[in-house]
């Protein structure tokens, strides 16, 4: 029955669930307010980004897409990094981590 | 020395420019700058007379120019030389006067803030000066031109903080600018017509087309020109030749101050009185002179061109010394003065005699150098005063000065036999008349009125300079100190500190009196040294800038003697006349102190010589005002149109943005959604067409 269930997974589910992944990221960044949960969410995108770079690559047969994926979560991390630190600067400076409380770039 | 040597002249006053301007920048050196400078403009002067013997009688052009500068198509102008006698007595007259006023002005402008600027800019003026009497073609003439034109302003200039001096400084620049168009346009047309503006080129071709030759005789660059303006003429180009000497003409009488462009001369004796002495009597204003006598040909060919010489000259000879003889100001007299005499050299030069308006040029320079020096001298004892009306009786105080301006006074009214002004007015005088004789009709007549113009002349030069003298040197002792500072009052202490400067007028040093006795001395013996000797005359009557008129012939028959012999006559009566004159009303036992006798007899022509015929006011009513209105107009077309418009133009952009604004919520997410949209939209795009191309 699992076994059905796998081989018949064809390459159309993973792009789709990549797509999910960033579509559902992008819904929380927009719609969320708190700035930690809204950097949880670039992450997910991240991820959906991922899968859909693996997915490519098994399409593709080659390791050019997992190269790459490679890149990308390195690049995530460090951007992890740096983004938990801006936030807590963020913090610091008006104890909230309500991204509303930025708006001073308004026109 | 070979002639070649020559065309460094200018550059030994350039690198003195550039030296005198270092000194601008560390005013420790200043004090040596008129050293730098008198060095430079007396090295000129040792070249000059060192290259004087080897300069050919017919012209001297050196092979290889020093310098290329323009060369496109046909026209070639390089900084090349052009010597021959009509050469070497300007290069003698700029560069030897220009050393005694320098060494002069060495003692006048002692403390003055602008020592090191004053000497840079008269080492420009040699420089240009000295390359426009040199140039071998119009257009490096014309660059020494403007050259002399910017010294000129620079140092009318001088005392810039003062308004009167600025004003003075732009209305030369501007008055000159209107001449300066007159070159240009005289230039277009040499050029067209004879393909080239280099004096060994159009000279020769001109005489050739004068005399009616074919043009054999011509080698190389004047063989060229000479087919050139045949081929020209043919075509139906004669107006241009007829129109270039007029061109000239303007560029001339603006420089040389002759009417109706003579407005800026008066009021440039702002500048110190060195600057005076030097451009605007000895020098720059001559070079008017020196371009009719240098393109002589060409004024020979239009038969109208020199007539109408002659008439402004007369015009102007008369109207300067009428105004001189009614101002108390001790510089406008000469100023004006200065004004008239030129109307003699350009009235020798319209009688075709380049050696008249040349020998009148060379003892002009001589004594009216000394004269404009001797009343600075004055002006410099006074602390400034110039009013003859407050002053008197000075002879004690400044016997030199008395000696010398008397010297100068002498040669202006051409006391016979002992002045130079004597020999070189009489020239002038008896080659118009001459020229009455042998032209006729109304020829004849324009020329008998401006010779019988230029004796009634000579009658009022007489007495105004005569007036000047014995108003300021006899009588009681009587001045009145002046309260104008001028720079060279304030490091004077130094020197004179014992004398009680401020308090009382006293002689000048031999270092600043020294200069005027070589220019009196020059005053009284250039005459008798270049006047019966013929000298001037040997040295221009092989040049082209004798005329062809005056070729035919040897000394004996090319003028009509007995003349010559009646004007020498009619002169000294004249001269002697109008010293008697203003003995009368001005000599030692004059009637009237403080005042002019003439001005209580008629009030009302005195008050209008006096006010100098209105011509600055008609001048301002004519064109001064209408320019200022028409500028008042633009401006306001300006403001109201033209801004209008930009203005409108710049709110565009400012809508745009004002539209855009509210784009930037300043709200994270706000963003984030048009991140989103975008990448939909990139992706729909993209999507849209892979389907449509699949």
């Amino acid at each position: 029955m699992q076994d059905t269930m796998i081989n018949s997974l064809t390459f159309s589910h993973y792009f789709f669930t990549g797509a999910v992944l960033f579509v559902l990221g992008m819904i929380g960044f927009i719609t969320r307010r708190n700035m930690i949960v809204m950097f949880l969410c670039t992450e997910m995108m991240f991820q959906g980004v991922v899968v859909t770079l693996a997915a490519a690559a098994a399409l593709h047969g080659n390791i050019t897409g997992q190269t790459f994926i490679i890149f990308v979560l390195t690049i995530a991390a460090a951007e992890a990094a740096l983004a938990l630190g801006l936030v807590i600067l963020l913090f610091r400076r008006r104890q909230t981590l309500d991204a509303g409380a930025w708006s001073e770039l308004s026109g | 020395m070979s002639p070649e040597v020559a065309a460094y002249i200018p550059w030994v006053s350039g690198l003195s420019a550039v030296i005198c301007g270092l000194f601008c920048l560390y005013p420790q050196y200043a004090k040596f700058a008129a050293g730098v400078c008198a060095s430079a403009v007396g090295v000129g002067f040792v070249i000059a007379m060192g290259v004087w013997f080897s300069v050919p009688a017919e012209g001297f052009v050196n092979p290889e120019p020093l310098m290329r500068w323009i060369e496109v198509g046909r026209l070639e102008a390089n900084y090349g030389v052009y010597l021959d006698g009509l050469t070497m007595i300007m290069l003698s007259v700029v560069t030897g006067i220009g050393m005694l006023v320098v060494i002069y002005a060495a003692g006048y402008m002692r403390g003055d803030p602008g020592y090191a600027r004053f000497f840079a800019a008269v080492s420009i003026f040699i420089f240009a000066m000295t390359t426009v009497v040199m140039a071998d073609n119009l257009v490096l003439l014309f660059l020494g031109w403007e050259g002399v034109g910017l010294a000129s302003y620079l140092l009318i200039g001088h005392e810039y903080h003062r308004q009167a001096a600025v004003n003075a400084a732009k209305k030369a620049f501007i008055v000159n600018r209107i001449g300066d168009f007159g070159v240009l346009l005289g230039m277009f047309c040499i050029f067209d017509v004879f393909g080239t503006v280099r004096f060994e080129g159009f000279l020769p071709a001109a005489s050739e087309l004068l005399t009616g030759g074919n043009g054999s005789g011509l080698t190389g660059e004047a063989a060229v020109a000479f087919a050139q303006a045949t081929e020209v003429l043919k075509q139906g180009g004669g107006w241009l030749l007829m129109a270039a000497p007029f061109g000239l003409m303007v560029g001339a009488f603006g420089k040389s101050a002759q009417l109706p462009l003579f407005v800026w001369l008066p009021d440039a004796m702002e500048g110190p009185t060195p600057v005076s002495a030097l451009i605007h009597a000895a020098t720059m204003v001559t070079s008017g002179v020196y371009v009719i006598a240098r393109t002589m040909p060409l004024f020979e060919l239009s038969p109208y061109a020199l007539p109408t010489v002659a008439v402004i000259a007369g015009a102007t000879a008369i109207l300067g010394a009428c105004i001189a003889l009614a101002q108390y100001d001790l510089k406008r007299v000469f100023a004006y003065s200065t004004v008239s005499q030129l109307g003699y050299m350009f009235m020798g030069v319209a009688a075709l005699s380049s050696t008249a308006g040349v020998f009148h040029l060379v003892s002009h320079a001589f004594f009216k150098a000394l004269l404009f020096l001797t009343a600075g001298s004055v002006m410099h004892a006074l602390a400034g005063q110039l009013d003859i009306r407050k002053i008197s009786g000075l002879r004690h105080k400044m016997p030199v000065t008395f000696v010398l301006m008397g010297i100068g006074c002498a040669a202006l009214a051409g006391l016979p036999v002992l002045t130079a002004g004597f020999w070189s007015k009489d020239l002038v005088l008896a080659t118009t008349f001459d020229r009455a004789i042998a032209t006729e009709g109304g020829t004849a007549f324009i020329y008998l009125m401006v010779g019988i113009v230029g004796v009634v002349t000579a009658f009022v030069t007489g007495y105004y300079c005569f007036r000047v003298w014995f108003r300021v040197f006899f009588g009681e002792e009587r001045y009145e100190m002046g309260d104008h500072h001028h720079g060279g009052d304030d490091g004077h202490g130094d020197d004179h500190g014992e004398h009680g400067h401020a308090h009382e007028p006293h002689e000048m040093d031999w270092g600043m009196n020294g200069p005027l006795v070589v220019l009196a001395i020059g005053s009284v013996f250039a005459g008798l040294l270049l006047g019966p000797t013929h000298v001037v005359e040997h040295l221009i009557d092989k040049t082209s800038a004798e005329a062809n008129a005056l070729r035919v012939g040897d000394d004996a028959t090319k003028y009509e003697k007995w003349v010559h012999n009646l004007m020498y006559a009619v002169s000294a009566v004249v001269a002697f006349a109008s010293l008697a004159l203003a003995f009368v009303l001005h000599g030692p036992w004059r009637k009237v102190e403080g005042d002019d006798p003439v001005r209580l007899k008629a009030p009302r022509v005195f008050g209008a010589l006096n006010s100098k015929l209105w011509i600055d006011e008609v001048y301002a009513a004519l064109i001064v005002y209408p320019v200022r209105v028409m500028g008042s107009v633009f401006y306001v077309v300006d403001a109201v149109i033209v801004d209008t418009v930009v203005r409108g133009i710049g709110v565009v952009p400012r809508l745009l943005g004002e539209g855009a604004r509210p784009a930037q919520s300043g709200r994270l997410h706000g963003y984030g959604l048009g991140m989103a949209l975008g990448v939909a939209a990139v992706v729909a795009v993209t999507f849209y067409a892979m389907n449509r191309g699949g």
